[in-house]
Protein backbone atom coordinates (compact mmCIF):
# COMPACT_ATOMS: atom_id res chain seq x y z
CA UNK A 1 0.00 0.00 0.00
CA UNK A 2 2.73 2.31 0.71
CA UNK A 3 4.47 1.52 -2.75
CA UNK A 4 1.06 2.17 -4.57
CA UNK A 5 0.34 5.07 -2.89
CA UNK A 6 4.01 6.90 -3.00
CA UNK A 7 3.73 5.55 -7.00
CA UNK A 8 0.71 7.43 -7.53
CA UNK A 9 2.49 10.56 -5.81
CA UNK A 10 5.57 9.89 -8.31
CA UNK A 11 3.39 9.50 -11.17
CA UNK A 12 1.19 13.09 -10.73
CA UNK A 13 4.94 14.65 -9.87
CA UNK A 14 6.38 13.70 -13.16
CA UNK A 15 2.80 13.99 -15.07
CA UNK A 16 2.75 17.92 -13.01
CA UNK A 17 6.52 18.65 -14.13
CA UNK A 18 5.94 17.17 -17.83
CA UNK A 19 2.41 18.75 -18.60
CA UNK A 20 2.82 22.73 -17.86
CA UNK A 21 -1.13 22.93 -18.07
CA UNK A 22 -2.78 23.68 -14.96
CA UNK A 23 -6.22 24.10 -15.84
CA UNK A 24 -8.76 22.29 -13.96
CA UNK A 25 -9.85 19.94 -16.90
CA UNK A 26 -6.35 19.03 -18.01
CA UNK A 27 -5.19 18.68 -14.20
CA UNK A 28 -7.97 16.14 -13.37
CA UNK A 29 -7.90 14.58 -16.44
CA UNK A 30 -3.79 14.01 -15.25
CA UNK A 31 -5.32 12.23 -11.89
CA UNK A 32 -7.56 10.15 -13.63
CA UNK A 33 -4.30 8.40 -15.29
CA UNK A 34 -2.20 8.27 -12.59
CA UNK A 35 -5.24 6.63 -10.70
CA UNK A 36 -5.64 4.19 -13.61
CA UNK A 37 -1.95 3.44 -13.96
CA UNK A 38 -1.80 2.92 -10.17
CA UNK A 39 -4.57 0.03 -10.71
CA UNK A 40 -3.11 -1.52 -13.42
CA UNK A 41 0.20 -1.87 -11.92
CA UNK A 42 -1.39 -3.17 -9.00
CA UNK A 43 -3.84 -5.38 -10.94
CA UNK A 44 -0.31 -6.50 -12.29
CA UNK A 45 1.22 -7.30 -8.48
CA UNK A 46 4.28 -5.33 -9.68
CA UNK A 47 4.26 -2.72 -7.25
CA UNK A 48 7.06 -3.58 -4.38
CA UNK A 49 9.87 -2.84 -2.80
CA UNK A 50 12.14 -3.94 -5.80
CA UNK A 51 10.23 -1.97 -8.41
CA UNK A 52 9.65 0.76 -6.53
CA UNK A 53 12.27 0.87 -3.58
CA UNK A 54 11.27 3.71 -1.68
CA UNK A 55 13.69 2.56 1.15
CA UNK A 56 16.59 3.47 -0.75
CA UNK A 57 15.74 6.85 -0.73
CA UNK A 58 17.90 8.23 0.86
CA UNK A 59 20.67 6.35 1.33
CA UNK A 60 20.65 6.86 -2.44
CA UNK A 61 21.08 10.40 -2.60
CA UNK A 62 24.35 9.77 -0.47
CA UNK A 63 25.64 7.11 -3.06
CA UNK A 64 24.92 8.75 -6.70
CA UNK A 65 27.20 11.57 -5.73
CA UNK A 66 30.06 9.35 -4.79
CA UNK A 67 29.46 7.16 -8.05
CA UNK A 68 29.10 10.13 -10.31
CA UNK A 69 32.61 11.31 -9.54
CA UNK A 70 33.79 7.97 -10.39
CA UNK A 71 31.96 8.01 -13.38
CA UNK A 72 34.04 11.14 -14.32
CA UNK A 73 37.51 9.55 -12.87
CA UNK A 74 36.96 6.42 -15.30
CA UNK A 75 35.79 8.45 -18.41
CA UNK A 76 38.77 10.66 -18.49
CA UNK A 77 40.97 7.41 -17.60
CA UNK A 78 39.40 6.01 -20.78
CA UNK A 79 39.82 8.96 -22.56
CA UNK A 80 43.91 8.79 -22.08
CA UNK A 81 43.63 5.39 -23.10
CA UNK A 82 41.84 5.88 -26.25
CA UNK A 83 44.35 8.89 -27.52
CA UNK A 84 47.27 7.14 -26.07
CA UNK A 85 49.69 6.48 -28.86
CA UNK A 86 51.04 2.89 -28.36
CA UNK A 87 48.48 -0.06 -26.78
CA UNK A 88 47.58 1.13 -23.72
CA UNK A 89 45.05 -1.55 -22.69
CA UNK A 90 44.87 -4.78 -21.00
CA UNK A 91 42.09 -6.25 -20.99
CA UNK A 92 41.11 -9.23 -18.83
CA UNK A 93 38.64 -10.96 -17.53
CA UNK A 94 37.62 -10.82 -13.82
CA UNK A 95 35.56 -12.70 -11.69
CA UNK A 96 33.99 -10.26 -8.75
CA UNK A 97 31.91 -11.34 -5.81
CA UNK A 98 29.58 -9.60 -4.19
CA UNK A 99 28.04 -8.91 -0.81
CA UNK A 100 25.20 -8.06 -1.50
CA UNK A 101 22.08 -9.86 0.15
CA UNK A 102 19.03 -9.03 -2.39
CA UNK A 103 19.00 -9.13 -5.89
CA UNK A 104 18.34 -5.78 -6.08
CA UNK A 105 21.24 -4.76 -4.57
CA UNK A 106 23.37 -7.14 -7.35
CA UNK A 107 21.48 -5.30 -9.89
CA UNK A 108 22.93 -1.84 -8.47
CA UNK A 109 25.82 -3.01 -7.75
CA UNK A 110 25.75 -4.97 -11.67
CA UNK A 111 24.89 -1.34 -13.23
CA UNK A 112 27.16 0.44 -11.35
CA UNK A 113 29.84 -1.24 -12.75
CA UNK A 114 28.93 -0.99 -16.09
CA UNK A 115 27.74 2.46 -15.66
CA UNK A 116 31.56 3.34 -14.96
CA UNK A 117 33.31 3.53 -18.56
CA UNK A 118 36.26 0.49 -18.38
CA UNK A 119 34.19 -2.24 -16.76
CA UNK A 120 31.24 -3.87 -17.96
CA UNK A 121 29.71 -6.69 -16.49
CA UNK A 122 28.93 -9.63 -18.82
CA UNK A 123 26.98 -12.34 -16.71
CA UNK A 124 25.77 -13.20 -12.92
CA UNK A 125 25.68 -15.90 -11.46
CA UNK A 126 24.80 -17.07 -7.81
CA UNK A 127 26.47 -13.29 -6.64
CA UNK A 128 30.38 -13.84 -8.98
CA UNK A 129 30.05 -11.46 -11.30
CA UNK A 130 31.76 -11.99 -14.42
CA UNK A 131 33.28 -8.54 -15.40
CA UNK A 132 35.27 -7.45 -18.43
CA UNK A 133 37.91 -4.82 -17.34
CA UNK A 134 39.65 -2.28 -19.97
CA UNK A 135 43.30 -3.06 -18.20
CA UNK A 136 44.57 -4.77 -15.49
CA UNK A 137 45.04 -1.90 -13.10
CA UNK A 138 41.31 -0.67 -13.52
CA UNK A 139 39.83 -4.62 -12.68
CA UNK A 140 42.11 -4.55 -9.67
CA UNK A 141 40.44 -1.31 -8.46
CA UNK A 142 37.34 -3.06 -8.79
CA UNK A 143 38.32 -5.92 -6.97
CA UNK A 144 39.58 -3.70 -3.98
CA UNK A 145 36.28 -3.76 -3.05
CA UNK A 146 34.67 0.48 -2.42
CA UNK A 147 32.02 0.00 -5.04
CA UNK A 148 31.12 -3.34 -3.46
CA UNK A 149 31.15 -1.88 0.04
CA UNK A 150 28.98 1.42 -0.99
CA UNK A 151 26.24 -0.60 -2.71
CA UNK A 152 25.83 -3.02 0.03
CA UNK A 153 25.83 0.04 2.89
CA UNK A 154 23.28 1.39 0.08
CA UNK A 155 21.11 -1.86 0.63
CA UNK A 156 21.07 -1.30 4.09
CA UNK A 157 20.02 -4.35 6.33
CA UNK A 158 16.54 -5.48 5.92
CA UNK B 1 28.30 39.38 -15.65
CA UNK B 2 25.63 36.34 -14.82
CA UNK B 3 25.31 36.32 -18.46
CA UNK B 4 28.99 35.95 -19.13
CA UNK B 5 29.56 33.23 -16.66
CA UNK B 6 26.22 31.24 -18.01
CA UNK B 7 27.59 31.71 -20.94
CA UNK B 8 31.00 30.44 -20.39
CA UNK B 9 29.77 27.16 -18.49
CA UNK B 10 27.46 26.20 -21.30
CA UNK B 11 30.11 26.59 -23.83
CA UNK B 12 32.33 24.84 -21.38
CA UNK B 13 30.50 21.63 -21.12
CA UNK B 14 29.29 21.93 -24.80
CA UNK B 15 32.72 21.79 -25.63
CA UNK B 16 34.23 19.18 -23.38
CA UNK B 17 30.87 16.89 -23.40
CA UNK B 18 31.81 16.95 -27.24
CA UNK B 19 35.21 16.36 -26.68
CA UNK B 20 34.01 12.97 -25.03
CA UNK B 21 31.39 12.06 -28.00
CA UNK B 22 34.43 11.94 -30.06
CA UNK B 23 36.59 10.30 -27.97
CA UNK B 24 34.09 7.34 -27.84
CA UNK B 25 33.61 7.49 -31.46
CA UNK B 26 37.69 7.63 -31.75
CA UNK B 27 37.34 4.74 -28.81
CA UNK B 28 35.01 2.54 -31.16
CA UNK B 29 36.91 2.61 -33.85
CA UNK B 30 40.72 1.82 -32.38
CA UNK B 31 39.94 -0.37 -29.76
CA UNK B 32 40.41 -4.31 -30.90
CA UNK B 33 37.54 -5.96 -30.43
CA UNK B 34 33.76 -6.04 -29.13
CA UNK B 35 34.16 -5.98 -25.54
CA UNK B 36 36.59 -2.89 -25.37
CA UNK B 37 34.75 -1.11 -27.98
CA UNK B 38 31.42 -1.03 -25.52
CA UNK B 39 34.16 0.60 -22.61
CA UNK B 40 34.65 3.11 -25.44
CA UNK B 41 30.39 3.53 -26.57
CA UNK B 42 30.54 3.89 -22.16
CA UNK B 43 31.95 6.89 -22.38
CA UNK B 44 29.75 8.48 -24.72
CA UNK B 45 26.98 8.01 -23.18
CA UNK B 46 27.71 8.99 -19.70
CA UNK B 47 30.13 12.17 -19.42
CA UNK B 48 29.15 12.93 -22.72
CA UNK B 49 25.41 13.03 -22.63
CA UNK B 50 25.47 14.00 -19.11
CA UNK B 51 27.66 17.08 -19.80
CA UNK B 52 25.36 17.94 -23.59
CA UNK B 53 22.59 17.74 -21.15
CA UNK B 54 24.11 20.21 -18.62
CA UNK B 55 25.04 22.63 -21.54
CA UNK B 56 21.30 22.65 -22.63
CA UNK B 57 19.62 23.04 -19.03
CA UNK B 58 22.00 25.92 -18.38
CA UNK B 59 20.33 27.56 -21.70
CA UNK B 60 16.71 26.34 -20.87
CA UNK B 61 16.35 29.46 -19.27
CA UNK B 62 12.81 28.05 -17.40
CA UNK B 63 12.46 25.44 -15.04
CA UNK B 64 10.26 22.90 -16.70
CA UNK B 65 12.33 22.46 -19.25
CA UNK B 66 15.15 22.23 -16.97
CA UNK B 67 13.50 19.66 -15.36
CA UNK B 68 12.40 17.62 -18.57
CA UNK B 69 15.59 17.10 -19.36
CA UNK B 70 17.29 16.55 -16.27
CA UNK B 71 14.15 13.76 -16.08
CA UNK B 72 16.35 12.91 -19.98
CA UNK B 73 19.68 12.35 -18.07
CA UNK B 74 18.25 10.54 -15.28
CA UNK B 75 16.36 7.80 -17.54
CA UNK B 76 19.33 7.32 -19.46
CA UNK B 77 21.40 7.11 -16.93
CA UNK B 78 19.30 4.14 -15.42
CA UNK B 79 18.56 2.95 -19.20
CA UNK B 80 22.17 2.71 -20.97
CA UNK B 81 23.43 -0.03 -18.10
CA UNK B 82 20.78 -2.12 -18.57
CA UNK B 83 21.23 -1.80 -22.87
CA UNK B 84 24.82 -2.84 -22.45
CA UNK B 85 24.37 -5.61 -19.61
CA UNK B 86 21.73 -7.10 -22.36
CA UNK B 87 24.35 -6.91 -25.33
CA UNK B 88 26.99 -7.83 -23.45
CA UNK B 89 25.52 -10.42 -21.72
CA UNK B 90 23.76 -11.70 -24.96
CA UNK B 91 27.93 -11.94 -27.03
CA UNK B 92 28.98 -13.51 -23.81
CA UNK B 93 26.71 -16.30 -23.64
CA UNK B 94 26.54 -16.40 -27.37
CA UNK B 95 30.71 -17.73 -26.90
CA UNK B 96 32.13 -14.57 -28.26
CA UNK B 97 35.81 -15.32 -26.67
CA UNK B 98 37.46 -11.63 -25.48
CA UNK B 99 40.61 -10.69 -26.84
CA UNK B 100 43.02 -11.11 -23.01
CA UNK B 101 46.20 -9.19 -22.44
CA UNK B 102 48.53 -12.16 -21.69
CA UNK B 103 47.55 -14.69 -24.31
CA UNK B 104 46.28 -12.52 -27.37
CA UNK B 105 44.80 -14.83 -30.08
CA UNK B 106 44.22 -17.62 -27.60
CA UNK B 107 41.04 -16.09 -26.02
CA UNK B 108 40.44 -18.19 -22.85
CA UNK B 109 39.35 -17.10 -19.76
CA UNK B 110 41.21 -16.08 -16.97
CA UNK B 111 40.61 -15.45 -13.26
Amino acid sequence: MRHAISLGLTLFGVWLLLSGHYTPLITSLGVVSVILCVYIVLRMETCDHETHPIHLTTRAVMYWPWLAIEIVKANIDVAKRVFSAGPNISPAVYYVKSSQKTELGQVIYANSITLTPGTTTMDIDEGTFVVHTIAKDVGDDLCAGEMDRRVSLLEGRS
Amino acid sequence: MMYLALELLTWLSFLIGGFFLITGGVGLIRFPDFYTRIHAAGVTDTLGAALLLLGMVLQSGDVLTAIKLIMIGFFIFLTTPTATYAIANAAFTGGLKPILHEDEGDGSSKT
